[in-house]
């Protein structure tokens, strides 16, 4: 086993029954890495989580765990974590005894459960909780509790499902430099899903971006926001003005534009940020047809031959006022160049 | 307005025909008189001592006792499980089953009862007290299974999912995380198929042979031949039976949550 893939997926085919959820996907994960799964709902990255847990077993295709073949391992015998989005806590259990579950199970030596329980729920900030019911503790907490109660068991891998979404931004926040510090503090494996990019690209080392069953990206959080390669990436993280490229030329509503630069052959699509756009120079022409201010920048959403453009420019400058003409132009140069256009 | 007077006059109707007879029978059993009557003749307590010198009382007590708690608890044995198949997974002809375990609610005693007796029990030489045990285990089936469904739909899946990934098995998790949190579910539907079971009458009247006789059908068969008060006071003495158990119950289960 090399350490570059401390965590792999080969081949992975997971299915409920006739319906196919992740087809084919190959992936390798790094001892210590904090991982997102990043996607909208139905892409998959629920089940490969639930796949890498041993709670769906595969169609087809191996998993591998520290070097060991457990596509057949049962769930309870992985080493892995998981702490659910509702965070599953024994309700019947107060906080002590639900983080002692594990530990229990383990039939470790009562003193060794109690130091090892006290020190879980002081690293998470519980300690005056540990009599409490879960009823009796707020969401942010719980989440806590779950945390713990999964990290005393020392999982290889820490696996966490939408980890953020039922938090208030404060708690969220929270959350995030918790998760962080933990990770660190632990150099455990981490996998967490996320539907949200926001929170892929503020908390993880790299990125997984999926649709519909298969991987559409893998990279840094950089090279996800700068550097999509498909339509979907892009529009996931924000660049809303997309074009298909064919025959080096740009497909735009009124057909193809020659392009001032020539593009690699590969290039299936161009897109911009609505802050790429030049605004009053350039080749196009385009009419205002609504403008929001947000703050720091105002927003434009024009309308051209081309197609509906959105740009943005800072709010110090002049306001252009809805119904003016306006030069623009799409720099080839700052624009990410999409390998696929699907 | 109509509506105004209306109301609490339907109230008062549906509260007197509800409660009005429980105390008549109350009544009755304190009357001094040699005959069931309403309103009581004189005041005593000597039709409440009756009842516990009567031997066939004592019997048919005993019966039914064992009939409620034995088919009760074989109903949660048969139940528990079928409950936890019929909330967690997608079974082929779930709802059929479903419906199939209701079943003893919807078709009249008298029906079950004379089924039991015509094609079991007189065909097959059954043992009358067996056969009882097993009419009322079905007929205890259905709210058993409905309350202990309803506890489990309260309860998420997920955390035996959660037990499983802490090292436990399956099995473990059930009885782990499941049992510990479905338990007042679980007495709920006890304490209601013990009422059920106990009150039970039609098909206990079907299959009730010599020397073998539930509670009620024996009371039935007391009064044909002795009509003193002492009836009464039995009734009376189940009834606040079954209203202390009710009342215990709601006190530290809130048992109404589950019916």
């Amino acid at each position: 086993m090399s350490d570059a893939s401390f965590l792999s997926l080969e081949k992975l085919t997971l299915a409920y029954g006739d319906t196919v959820a992740v087809k084919d996907l190959d992936l390798s994960i790094r001892k210590g890495e904090l991982v997102a799964f990043l996607g909208p709902s139905g892409c998959g990255k629920t089940t490969t989580m639930r796949s890498i847990a041993g709670l769906l077993t595969p169609a087809s295709g191996r998993i591998s765990l520290d070097g060991v073949d457990i596509t057949r391992v049962s769930a309870n015998k992985r080493s892995v974590g998981l702490v659910f989005q509702s965070y599953a806590l024994f309700p019947h259990l107060s906080v002590f005894e639900n983080v002692a579950f594990g530990l229990r199970l383990k039939k470790m030596p009562a003193n060794d459960i109690e130091t090892r329980v006290t020190a879980g729920l002081k690293s998470v900030g519980l300690s005056k909780f540990a009599a409490r019911k879960p009823a009796e503790l707020s969401g942010g907490q719980q989440q806590r509790v779950a945390l713990a109660r999964s990290m005393v068991m020392e999982p290889k891998v820490l696996l966490l499902d939408e980890p953020l979404s039922n938090l208030d931004a404060r708690l969220r926040l929270e959350m995030r430099t918790e998760l962080q510090r933990v990770q660190k503090e632990t150099g455990v494996t981490m996998i967490f899903v996320t539907h949200d990019q926001g929170e892929a690209l503020s908390l993880a080392d790299r990125i997984v971006v999926m649709l519909n069953g298969a991987i559409e990206q893998i990279g840094t959080p950089e090279d996800i926001y700068n550097r999509p390669v498909s339509r979907f990436v892009a529009d996931f993280v924000g660049f809303e003005n997309i074009f298909a490229v064919e025959g080096g030329k740009l497909k735009a509503a009124n057909g193809p534009i020659s392009l001032s630069e020539s593009l690699p052959p590969d290039t299936a699509g161009l897109a911009w940020r609505p802050r790429m756009v030049t605004l009053g120079s350039g080749p196009f022409q385009g009419t205002v047809r609504g403008a929001s201010f947000s703050g720091s920048t105002r927003e434009y959403l024009l309308d051209t031959p081309l197609g509906a453009i959105k740009a943005e420019e800072d709010a110090g400058l002049a306001a252009h006022q809805p119904g003016t003409e306006l030069t623009f132009d799409l720099p080839v140069a700052k624009a990410a160049r999409l390998e696929r256009f699907g | 307005m109509t509506p105004r007077i209306f109301s609490p006059l339907v109230l008062f109707l549906v509260v007197a025909f509800l409660i009005g007879p429980f105390f008549i029978i109350v009544a009755a059993s304190l009357s001094a008189g040699e005959t069931l009557a309403f309103p009581p003749q004189g005041f005593s307590l000597k039709w409440v001592a009756k009842v516990f010198t009567v031997e066939s009382f004592r019997e048919s007590f005993a019966v039914s006792m064992f009939l409620a708690i034995g088919g009760t608890a074989m109903a949660l044995v048969l139940g528990i499980p079928a409950s936890y198949a019929l909330s967690r997974y997608k079974l082929p002809f779930g709802e059929t089953i479903r419906t199939i375990v209701s079943l003893p609610i919807i078709v009249p005693g008298i029906i079950v009862g004379l089924a039991l007796l015509r094609y079991i029990v007189v065909p097959f030489g059954f043992n009358i007290t067996l056969a009882l045990l097993l009419a009322h285990t079905a007929l205890v089936l259905p709210y058993a299974v409905r309350v202990v469904s309803a506890s489990l739909n309260n309860l998420r899946s997920d955390i035996e999912e959660a037990a499983v990934l802490l090292g436990s098995s399956r099995a473990g998790a059930f009885f782990r995380v499941v049992m510990p949190n479905i338990r007042s579910g679980i007495l709920a539907a006890f304490i209601l198929g013990f009422v059920t079971s106990f009150n039970q009458v039609p098909v206990s009247l079907f299959l009730s042979g010599p020397g073998v006789r539930t509670l009620p059908i024996d009371m039935l068969s007391y009064m044909e031949i002795t009509y003193d008060p002492s009836v009464a006071a039995l009734s009376a003495l189940l009834a606040f039976m079954s209203i202390g158990i009710v009342f215990l119950a709601e006190r530290f289960l809130g048992f109404s949550r589950y019916v």
